[in-house]
């Protein structure tokens, strides 16, 4: 079966979607990276969506959840890279992801994960990997 | 005998031109406006031969049939033409309808001992150009809505560019009032101008806006909330204390979004944001 590839960057998690993302596929998707945040135990999970030129309520409502899972599992989301017409449609659609954080692109959402990370845990965390 | 009438007119198609061209220049309204007698000539006998061309049993009685295809495509296309002269919708009919003048005459000459089928082949005739001329002015008042339709679009692309302010900075100023589709481009355009520039802030300067009610706060909130989709940060500016007025009368919540009172301070903003500092240039050191 087709899957998403979740790659480990650091204390953080790095998930691109190249391919048209369908609802079992994104469902599998969500299951694998809350699987791999309690694995890994990473702090930040950065979501790519450039690639993606349609989406539905469906697919807005599981990066909505995928980011409430992390949350309460103590890592942070960023969504990256959204078009302007899946903005457009996830605003008229009514879904604003407020529990989301965005960025315009994959270095500049590294770069919010960075700023948000506690510089004494981030010690701490690459002790607990090394 | 009775002769069907489209028979009489492809055989009398001469006799038709010829009378058609004199009423024309009886008529000053019609040929004092063309540039020369061979144009007019030239475009009428074109005109009597499509027309007649196309005249059969069917299409006699059937404006909408498709046999008369090449008929209409020539009415539009000269309608248009006359339009691009400058000629008005009223020469343009009255140069149509001269040609039921000449038909009739033709049909009154050929039938001038049978009343009876003179009156119905005048009636038909009359009901043909008739139609010829309402679509004639269909014609006209379709390239009339074209020309307004390719202007407010062409209005709605002018009145909302996308300034780069600075690296990383983009500024949008609003003039006139924000409708849905406007919302629409104002969206689309913001939001363009981010991923090509990879800006981080937008700066949405509302001070061209004559009335914000709850409509066009919605649209307001809808566009940062897209913006923020995108990754960027959204400021509006420009809120002048009459729209701050019925914006808290009617109770619209903007406290999610940033606002500024002018450019200016959304300016500085950006700037703090981005963490820059303008500061004044110390001419002593210098020197």
């Amino acid at each position: 079966m087709e899957k998403i590839p979740i790659l480990k960057m650091g204390k953080f998690l790095l998930v691109t979607i190249q391919v048209d993302l369908y609802d079992r596929l994104a469902l599998t998707l969500e299951e694998d990276l809350i699987q791999m945040v309690f694995k890994t135990g990473s702090k930040g999970v950065l979501i790519d969506i450039s690639a993606l030129s349609i989406v539905d309520s469906f697919m807005g409502k599981i990066i909505g959840n995928i980011a409430g899972m992390s949350s309460i599992m103590d890592a942070e989301t960023v969504v990256v890279g959204m078009q302007p017409a899946v903005a457009i449609t996830l605003i008229e659609l009514g879904l604003p992801l407020s529990g989301v954080h965005t960025a315009l692109n994959v270095e500049k959402g590294m770069a919010l994960l960075e700023s948000r990370m506690p510089p004494s845990l981030d010690d701490a965390n690459d002790d607990d990997v090394d | 005998m009775e002769t069907p009438i489209f028979e009489i007119l492809r055989s009398k198609k001469d006799r038709v031109l010829q009378l058609w061209l004199q009423v024309q220049q009886m008529d000053t309204e019609v040929s004092n406006n063309y540039n020369t007698a061979d144009e007019l000539r030239a475009q009428s006998t074109e005109f009597v031969d499509i027309l007649v061309g196309s005249l059969n049993e069917n299409t006699v009685q059937d404006f909408s049939s498709p046999e008369l295809e090449a008929l209409t495509d020539y009415i539009s296309s000269l309608t248009i033409s006359r339009a691009r002269q400058g000629f008005s919708p009223r020469e343009t009919a009255t140069y149509i309808f001269t040609l039921k003048d000449a038909l009739l005459k033709v049909l009154s000459e050929q039938n001038s001992d049978n009343p009876q089928q003179l009156y119905q082949d005048s009636i038909l005739v009359s009901k043909f150009i008739d139609n010829i001329g309402i679509l004639s002015f269909e014609t006209f008042i379709t390239g009339r809505e074209d020309v307004i339709f390719q202007q407010s679009e062409e209005m709605a692309e002018l009145s909302t560019p996308v300034i780069r302010v600075w690296n990383g900075i983009l500024a949008m100023p609003i003039i006139g009032t924000l409708d849905s589709a406007r919302t629409q481009v104002v969206m689309e355009n913001l939001l363009q101008g981010i991923v090509d520039t990879g800006s981080s802030i937008a700066i949405l300067d509302i001070s061209g806006v004559p009335a914000v009610d709850s409509l066009v706060a919605q649209h307001l909130i809808k566009t940062v909330n897209a913006t923020r989709l995108m990754g960027a940060e959204c400021i509006i500016s420009g809120i002048r204390p009459e729209i701050a007025q019925t914006v808290v009368h009617l109770g619209i919540d903007l406290s999610q979004m940033i606002t500024k009172a002018t450019l200016e301070s959304a300016l500085k903003f950006a700037f703090n944001s981005l963490q820059l500092e303008v500061r004044r240039t110390q001419r002593e050191k210098l020197n």
